[in-house]
């Protein structure tokens, strides 16, 4: 106990240099810091006895001493956009290094028709009413400690603002660059879309890091979408190798909408990822397409939650891991069914392709259900890759290294060819394709006309 | 010098005690068609198994010559890119590869290894045309990723299929014919049949003799309990069919 408390005094420390340097905030604002933070102090951070934390261990986070690292534009901030920038395949491309809005390197676009696109910063004065309405009100800080901490220690973030009606092609690009000095630093960046009826548009999360220091992310995103929403989320972590990670994002789905998730987690050294979809609104559906490519000692904790809280809703969801080295991935998905939610039809699939002896996965479906018309299942699979298969392959004359590249390469191919964003597309593929030796053309299987959800 | 020499050769299940294969003897010249009969579990499916390279099975004794080589020291993709091909009786459903990346990578996996320059997508496309047509197979089956959601017929002949491009020296057929309709037989069949000619042998595993009546065998052998117990001319086929396994097993029996 008496760690704990010298725990978050790390961290209570950071929130006192925080509060110092931060401007004159709004009272809902002010007031919201300081109950997350009187919450995260009389809990504490969870510990491997908590059930929702058993398979992370979090204490390199909590005793790390992370300094809240300074707004500048750091060269590594510069490098990551020169590498990661969707160029102009984006609509607009806004920048954060270490949790702050860099104007600099950002694109930012004022002439999305109905939609605005900015950092928090700016927000919370143009846009105050939408930002208290809304912000914090999803992402409950009781339970999540790392929530309450980012409520206490965001100093910028980005909201998305789309208006009734609102339609964009091309992808709204969000990116967070991490950067560690001579000292580890902290990030705790957080995002807000608010999304009015009828609206629709892809969102891109890229989280990168550069430099060789340490530094931890801890990222909230809020989603709030209205009805006959469509709303197509990609996260894409490839943060660097000495980094922790910790999101949590929560989304809100009305009537008649949606929302699509693919989520992809290829960097880091601890990763811990919440996420929430809440499926208020009839006749809405919901896919959660999740890819985890994990070697070395990486440590990549996946929990996500589908609550069916009305009628008629249909989700899929399909997380798919590749272990190698002494890499440890947890999935644990959760589908709840409320009592009114008659008619739904929920699907989790998790499949795990083992490249090594001593890499461990733990998957962990979790079904409560309180309707009694309801069409839920799940399955689970996790093993080495198919000899059967390489054998096949082999026969044909095709080497044995080669049939197991191409075979991983196909496993995680069936994600990411659902992931329409090009350039999150290719950067996963280019990446595989790195890892595993194959030529950077290959493109093993085009979609085609299949729907994205059909598992 | 035989294409295939194969001399009393001995397998049996990896980590395992069961033999399956007894003491094979075998002969295979080029340019002919061979076909072993035998019941389920006599060996015939295995000895595919072990000649294309498989080590599920671990051979024991005896030897294989391929061109007058050891075939045994060499790997199952070492083995294809020499000119061996096995036509398999259970095809491999591989999602996430489309058809046309397989068989490209098979193709050019055999082109490198002769020194050959690996082809492009054009001349690729140029090489399976003519052998989709053959098969009757659609464009759309390139794009398809292998044998995932395929019916029973549209495997097998997307075995042929692949025969047909990869233009071996010796192809194996493990019961090509089984799970086919007649349609799907003769379409197969004429496949099969293409390929037969003086630069190549085609061996052929089958339990029942109607394969045999469109693809006609210049050699027949029965195998029994892992070992080839009587060959013959076609005619043999036919005769199996009539009076069935049982009178082999006792001219074998009473032989011993």
């Amino acid at each position: 106990m008496t760690q704990v408390l010298e725990d978050n005094t790390v961290h209570l420390s950071n929130l006192a240099v925080a509060l110092r340097h931060a401007p004159a905030e709004q009272p809902w604002l002010n007031k919201l810091r300081r109950e997350s933070l009187g919450c995260l102090d009389a809990n504490g951070f969870p510990t491997t006895r908590d059930e929702e934390w058993r398979f992370t261990n979090i204490s390199p986070i909590v005793r790390t001493r992370f300094e809240l690292a300074s707004p500048q534009e750091t060269d590594a901030g510069r490098q990551a956009v020169r590498e990661y920038s969707f160029g102009e395949d984006a609509s607009c491309e806004l920048v954060l290094v270490n949790g702050h809005f860099a104007p600099k390197l950002s694109r930012v676009n004022r002439e999305l028709p109905g939609i605005a696109v900015l950092s928090m910063a700016e927000a919370l004065q143009k846009k105050p009413a939408l930002i208290e309405q809304h912000l914090g009100r999803y992402a409950t800080f009781d339970g999540n400690p790392f929530v309450a901490l980012n409520n206490a220690m965001f100093r910028d973030g980005i909201v998305v603002h789309l208006g009734r009606g609102a339609m964009l092609k091309a992808p709204i690009h969000l990116l967070f660059v991490g950067s560690g000095g001579q000292r580890p630093v902290a990030a705790h960046p957080r995002v807000l879309v608010v999304a009015e009826d009828d609206a629709h548009a892809s969102i891109v999360e890229t989280y990168v890091g550069g430099g060789a220091g340490v530094y931890f992310t801890n990222a909230v995103t809020e989603i709030v979408a209205g009805d006959r929403t469509h709303l197509d989320h990609c996260r894409l972590q490839q943060e660097a190798a000495s980094a922790y990670h910790v999101s949590f994002m929560r989304v809100q789905v009305g009537c008649d909408s949606r929302f699509i998730s693919h989520a992809a987690t290829i960097g880091g050294k601890l990763t811990r990822n919440d996420l929430q979809v809440m499926m208020n609104g009839q006749r809405s559906s919901a896919t959660l397409n999740g890819l985890v490519l994990a070697g070395g000692e990486q440590h990549v904790d996946n929990h996500t939650l589908l609550h069916h809280e009305k009628a008629n809703c249909p989700s899929h969801e399909l997380y798919k891991h590749v272990l190698d080295g002494r890499a440890t991935v947890i999935f644990k998905g959760k589908i709840f069914v409320q009592k009114d939610a008659q008619k739904t039809d929920s699907k989790q699939t998790s499949k795990s392709l083992l490249l090594s002896d001593d890499a461990m996965m733990e998957s962990m479906p979790a079904l409560e259900i309180y309707a009694d018309d309801v069409k839920c299942t799940h399955g689970s699979t996790t093993g080495p890759v198919d000899e059967d298969m390489v054998f096949y392959l082999r026969s044909r004359g095709v080497g044995t290294q080669a049939a197991r590249h191409l075979l991983t390469y196909a496993f995680a191919a069936d994600i990411t060819r659902r992931i329409k964003i090009e350039p999150v597309r290719r950067r996963i593929e280019d990446f595989m394709a790195a890892q595993h030796g194959l030529p950077q053309d290959l493109r093993i299987t085009d979609l085609g006309e299949h729907d994205e959800a059909a598992l | 010098m035989a294409l295939l020499e194969i001399r009393n050769l001995h397998a049996k299940v990896a980590h395992g005690d069961r033999e399956i294969l007894k003491g094979v003897n075998l002969a295979i010249e080029t340019g002919e068609v061979h076909a072993i009969m035998g019941k389920n579990g006599s060996g015939k499916s295995t000895l595919s198994q072990v000649l294309m390279g498989r080590e599920t099975y671990e051979v024991t004794q005896g030897e294989v010559l391929y061109k007058g080589r050891d075939l045994l020291e060499l790997s199952a993709e070492e083995r294809a890119r020499e000119g061996i091909f096995l036509a398999f009786q259970y095809p491999v459903e591989i999602p996430g590869v489309s058809t046309s990346y397989f068989l490209k990578a098979a193709v050019n996996a055999v082109r490198k290894h002769r020194g050959e320059k690996e082809l492009d997508a054009v001349q690729f496309l140029k090489l399976v045309k003519d052998k989709m047509a053959l098969l009757r197979m659609d464009q759309s089956f390139m794009n398809r990723a292998v044998n995932e959601g395929f019916s029973g017929g549209e495997k097998k002949r997307n075995e042929i299929f692949q025969m047909a491009v990869m233009d071996p020296k010796l192809a194996l057929m493990d019961e090509t014919d089984s799970g086919l309709d007649i349609d799907a037989l003769k379409v197969v069949a004429g496949g099969a049949n293409s390929l037969r000619g003086p630069d190549r042998a085609i061996l052929m595993v089958t339990h029942y003799q109607r394969l045999l009546n469109y693809i006609e065998p210049d050699y027949v052998h029965v195998m029994l309990d892992g070992r080839i117990v009587k060959s013959g001319g076609k005619s043999l086929a036919l005769e199996l069919e009539e009076k069935g396994y049982d009178w082999v097993e006792k001219e074998a029996a009473a032989g011993v």
